[in-house]
C-alpha cells in the first residue's frame, strides 16, 4: 500500500456527502474478496477518481450509495472498505 | 476459413448493463425476435432479424449484459463464453459494442476488452439524445481514431436513431482475426482504466456542472425515510390499481366467455360434447383467462419502475432490512414480480449472483401472493363479510401480510440453517434515472402476455378437460343416492381425500375441487363451481357459490380454506420452473413439502381453534 503524506481513509470511514478522492485498491489474497476488488477496479475506483457517498441506510451506514464518475453504485459497507481515499478538504 | 471481406449476416450486441442495449436490440428488430435459453443454462438468449437499408437480412443475438468479461455472474459468463468461442453458438461476424454515451467512462473499458477478441467491432454510442441534452460533447471522429474501430451514433428511443448503425451493417467487414484475449488481473485492469481516462480526457468534453437530475432526485428517493416513503406511496398506487383497474378489466373478459360460452351453447346439440366445449375448454380457458389483465397491469408498472431505474434504489431502500432475514436488496425485483405470477418471478432471481440468496429468493417465492390467489380470497371474505367492504379490504390486506411475514420468516431459518456465515454481496449499479422506452414496455408486457398464455393453452386447458371428465364419467361404484357429483369418479376422489382434510375443516366439495386447484390454484374457484353443480356464466357462478359458501361453510372453513390458499404449493408450473432454475429435484420436493406442511399446520390450527372459541 503506497501511502504518502495523510493518512486515506476507507471509504466505508468517509462522511456522508463529503467528496474525496480515491488513494488507492487493497487487494485481499482471498479468492472471493479479490473478485469483487477486481470488479470494483473494472467499475472505476482506481486512483485519481473522485467519490462521494449520495446515500447510505438510516442505520449502521448500511448500505451506502457511491458516486463515482457518472455512476452510482450500491455498497455493503464490507464491500467500500478495500477502497482507499482522500477526503477534500 | 476464407480471409476475404465480407458482408455481416450475424450480429452480436455486447454492453453493459444499463447501457440502453435492450432498447436498441427492440428498435433494430421489432417484433421479430425469438426469447429461448441457452443451451444448457437459465439465461435468457434474444435473436432477433433486421433488414438493412440494402435489405440485406442480419440476425442479431442480443448478449446478456454484463461489466467485464471476467464474469462474475451467470449472465457475465454465458456472453463471455458466446464471444470467446467457448459455446455451441456461432461466433459473429461483427460485434456492436454499445456504450453509453452519458457514461463513457464507465462503457468504454469494455470495448477496449472487446478489442482484444479478434472478432470485427464496431462502437454504437447509444443515448446521444440524452449526452446532448446534459451538454456533453463527444468527438465521434476523434474517438473512432482512438479506439481504432468505426464508431457509430445511435438513439434507441424513437424510430429513426438506428439509421446510422443499420448503414453501417452495409459495410463489409474483414474476416476474424486470431483472439488474444485473457482474462485479465488486477494490476492489466488498472492499465486498461489508464488509458480509458486517456480516450475520455481527450474526446469528451462535459458542463462543468452535471446536469443530470438523478442525484437532486435522489436526495429524496433514496433517503431513509422520505425514500421509503414515497416506495411505499408507489407500491399502494401500483396494487389500488391492480384492483381496480384490472377488476374493471377482468369483468370485460368475463362477458366474453360468457357470451361466447352461450354463443356455442346456441349453435351446438345438447350432449357430451356440447358440456366439454362449454364448461370445460371454454369456463376453463375463461376461468383463467381472468386474470390476464390484472397480471399485465402489475408488470407495466413493473416494467416502467424498471426501465425508470428506480427499482434499484427500492432494492437498496430495503436491503437492510432484508438482510436481517438473510436476503439481500437484489431480492426484492423477483418478489414483487412474485405477486403478478412466481414462475417470472423465479426467473428474475438469475440477477443474483450468490447462489445461497437466489436459492432462499426462490424457495419463498411461492409465498407472495400471486394473481391466481385473488379470486379465491375475494369469494371467501366475501362470504365471510358480505356488504362490509372496509373488512374485507383489511382481510385482504392482511392475507397479503401473512405472505410476506410467513416469507421473511422462512428466509430467517434458512440463513440460521446455513453452515457457513458467508458475506453476501450487494455492489449494484443505481443508474440514471430516465423515462420508460414505450417500445421496450410493450413488448415486455408481449413477453410475459404469451408466457402466460401458454400456460392456459396447455396446463391449464387439459387440467379442465381432465377434471370435467371426472365430474361427469360415473364412478364403478354404484351409490343408490346422491348428486350426479358424488356418484362421479371425482366425487370418489373427493370422500377418499376426506381422511387428510376433514381435520382441517374442508369437505367434500372443498376437497374434490382442490385436486385440480394443487396443479393450478387458478382453477379452484371454477372446479367449486363446477362441483357445487351450477350452470350458466360465470358472473352468476360467482355469486350463487357465495351465498351458498355463506350459508353451508361454517367459520372454521372459510379461515383454513383462506390460509390453506395462502401457503399451499398449488401451482404445477411453480414445480418445473423451481426444477429448471435450480437444476435440482431436490430442491423442488423441499419447496412442495415445506408449503405444503405449512399449509395444514396453519389451517389445522386455525380450523380447530375456531371451532374451539365458537363452541364455546
Amino acid at each position: 500500500m503506497a501511502d504518502r503524506g495523510t493518512v486515506p481513509l476507507r471509504l466505508h470511514q468517509l462522511p456522508d456527502q463529503c467528496w474525496a478522492t480515491v488513494s488507492d485498491v487493497m487487494v485481499p489474497p482471498n479468492g472471493a474478496d479479490r473478485d469483487l476488488v477486481l470488479r470494483l477496479v473494472e467499475l472505476g475506483f482506481v486512483p485519481g477518481e473522485r467519490v462521494r457517498i449520495v446515500a447510505e441506510g438510516f442505520h449502521g451506514r448500511e448500505p451506502m450509495a457511491v458516486r463515482v464518475g457518472h455512476t452510482t453504485f450500491a455498497l455493503r459497507r464490507h464491500e467500500a472498505s478495500f477502497i482507499l481515499v482522500e477526503p477534500h478538504p | 476459413m476464407t480471409q476475404a471481406v465480407h458482408h455481416p449476416g450475424r450480429i452480436a450486441l455486447l454492453g453493459n448493463p444499463n447501457c440502453g442495449k435492450t432498447a436498441l436490440f427492440n428498435l433494430l428488430t421489432g417484433s421479430r425476435q425469438k426469447v429461448a435459453n441457452y443451451a444448457g443454462v437459465t439465461v435468457e438468449r434474444k435473436e432477433g432479424t433486421l433488414r438493412t437499408p440494402a435489405g440485406r437480412s442480419v440476425k442479431v443475438l442480443d448478449l446478456p449484459g454484463a461489466y467485464s468479461l471476467n464474469a462474475l455472474s451467470n449472465d457475465e459468463a454465458v456472453t463471455r463464453d458466446v464471444i470467446t468461442g467457448h459455446s455451441s453458438e456461432a461466433l459473429p461476424d461483427l460485434l456492436v459494442c454499445v456504450v453509453d454515451a452519458t457514461n463513457l467512462r464507465l462503457h468504454l473499458r469494455m470495448v477496449l476488452e472487446a478489442r482484444r477478441l479478434g472478432i470485427p467491432l464496431v462502437v454504437a454510442l447509444n443515448k446521444m439524445d440524452r449526452a446532448e441534452k446534459l451538454g456533453i460533447t463527444i468527438d465521434v471522429k476523434s474517438l473512432a481514431q482512438h479506439l481504432g474501430i468505426p464508431v457509430v451514433p445511435t438513439v434507441s428511443i424513437g424510430t429513426r436513431g438506428a439509421r446510422a448503425l443499420e448503414d453501417h451493417l452495409d459495410r463489409p467487414v474483414p474476416a476474424r482475426g486470431s483472439s488474444t484475449w485473457a482474462a485479465q488481473g488486477i494490476e492489466e485492469v488498472r492499465q486498461t482504466q489508464q488509458e480509458v481516462l486517456r480516450i475520455f480526457r481527450a474526446t469528451v468534453k462535459e458542463p462543468a456542472v452535471d446536469a443530470d437530475p438523478s442525484e437532486r432526485i435522489d436526495r429524496i428517493m433514496m433517503h431513509p425515510f422520505w425514500g421509503l416513503l414515497v416506495l411505499g406511496i408507489i407500491l399502494f398506487v401500483t396494487f389500488v390499481s391492480v384492483f381496480s383497474i384490472g377488476g374493471w378489466l377482468t369483468g370485460y373478459v368475463e362477458g366474453a366467455f360468457a357470451w361466447l360460452g352461450g354463443l356455442v351453447e346456441g349453435a351446438m346439440e345438447d350432449g357430451l360434447l356440447r358440456g366439454l366445449v362449454v364448461e370445460g375448454i371454454i369456463g376453463g380457458a375463461g376461468g383463467v383467462f381472468v386474470f390476464l389483465p390484472q397480471i399485465l397491469i402489475l408488470f407495466f408498472f413493473i416494467l416502467a419502475l424498471e426501465d425508470s431505474g428506480y427499482l434499484p434504489r427500492a432494492a437498496f431502500l430495503l436491503d437492510k432490512p432484508m438482510s436481517r432475514a438473510g436476503l439481500s436488496g437484489r431480492s426484492f425485483i423477483p418478489l414483487l414480480s412474485s405477486f403478478a405470477c412466481a414462475i417470472p418471478g423465479i426467473m428474475a432471481t438469475r440477477t443474483i449472483t450468490n447462489w445461497r440468496d437466489r436459492l432462499t429468493t426462490i424457495m419463498i417465492a411461492p409465498l407472495m401472493a400471486c394473481s391466481a390467489r385473488i379470486p379465491v380470497y375475494t369469494l371467501i371474505i366475501a362470504a365471510l363479510f358480505p356488504g362490509q367492504p372496509l373488512l374485507a379490504t383489511l382481510l385482504m390486506i392482511g392475507l397479503y401480510a401473512l405472505g410476506i411475514v410467513s416469507a421473511m420468516s422462512v428466509a430467517w431459518v434458512m440463513k440460521r440453517s446455513r453452515a457457513t456465515h458467508e458475506r453476501s454481496s450487494l455492489l449494484m449499479e443505481l443508474p440514471s434515472y430516465q423515462w420508460p422506452d414505450p417500445r421496450s414496455l410493450i413488448i415486455g408486457l408481449w413477453e410475459r402476455a404469451m408466457i402466460f398464455l401458454r400456460r392456459v393453452g396447455t396446463i391449464i386447458l387439459a387440467l379442465t378437460i381432465i377434471m370435467w371428465a371426472l365430474y361427469t364419467i360415473p364412478s364403478p361404484r354404484t351409490h343408490a343416492q346422491g348428486t350426479p357429483i358424488e356418484r362421479s369418479l371425482a366425487g370418489e376422489i373427493g370422500h377418499a381425500l376426506q381422511y387428510v382434510f376433514a381435520p382441517i375443516g374442508f369437505n367434500e366439495h372443498i376437497s374434490i375441487a382442490l385436486v385440480p386447484g394443487m396443479a393450478a390454484r387458478e382453477v379452484v374457484v371454477s372446479s367449486l363451481g363446477m362441483v357445487y353443480a351450477m350452470e350458466g356464466d360465470e358472473d352468476e357462478v360467482g355469486s350463487q357459490l357465495q351465498a351458498r359458501i355463506a350459508t353451508e361453510w361454517s367459520l372454521g372453513t372459510k379461515l383454513s380454506l383462506l390460509l390453506w390458499i395462502v401457503f399451499a404449493p398449488q401451482c404445477l408450473s411453480t414445480f418445473v420452473t423451481v426444477k429448471r432454475e435450480t437444476n435440482s429435484w431436490k430442491y423442488m420436493w423441499i419447496m412442495g413439502g415445506y408449503l405444503f406442511a405449512l399449509a395444514y399446520l396453519a389451517s389445522l390450527v386455525t380450523y380447530q381453534l375456531t371451532n374451539f372459541l365458537t363452541a364455546a
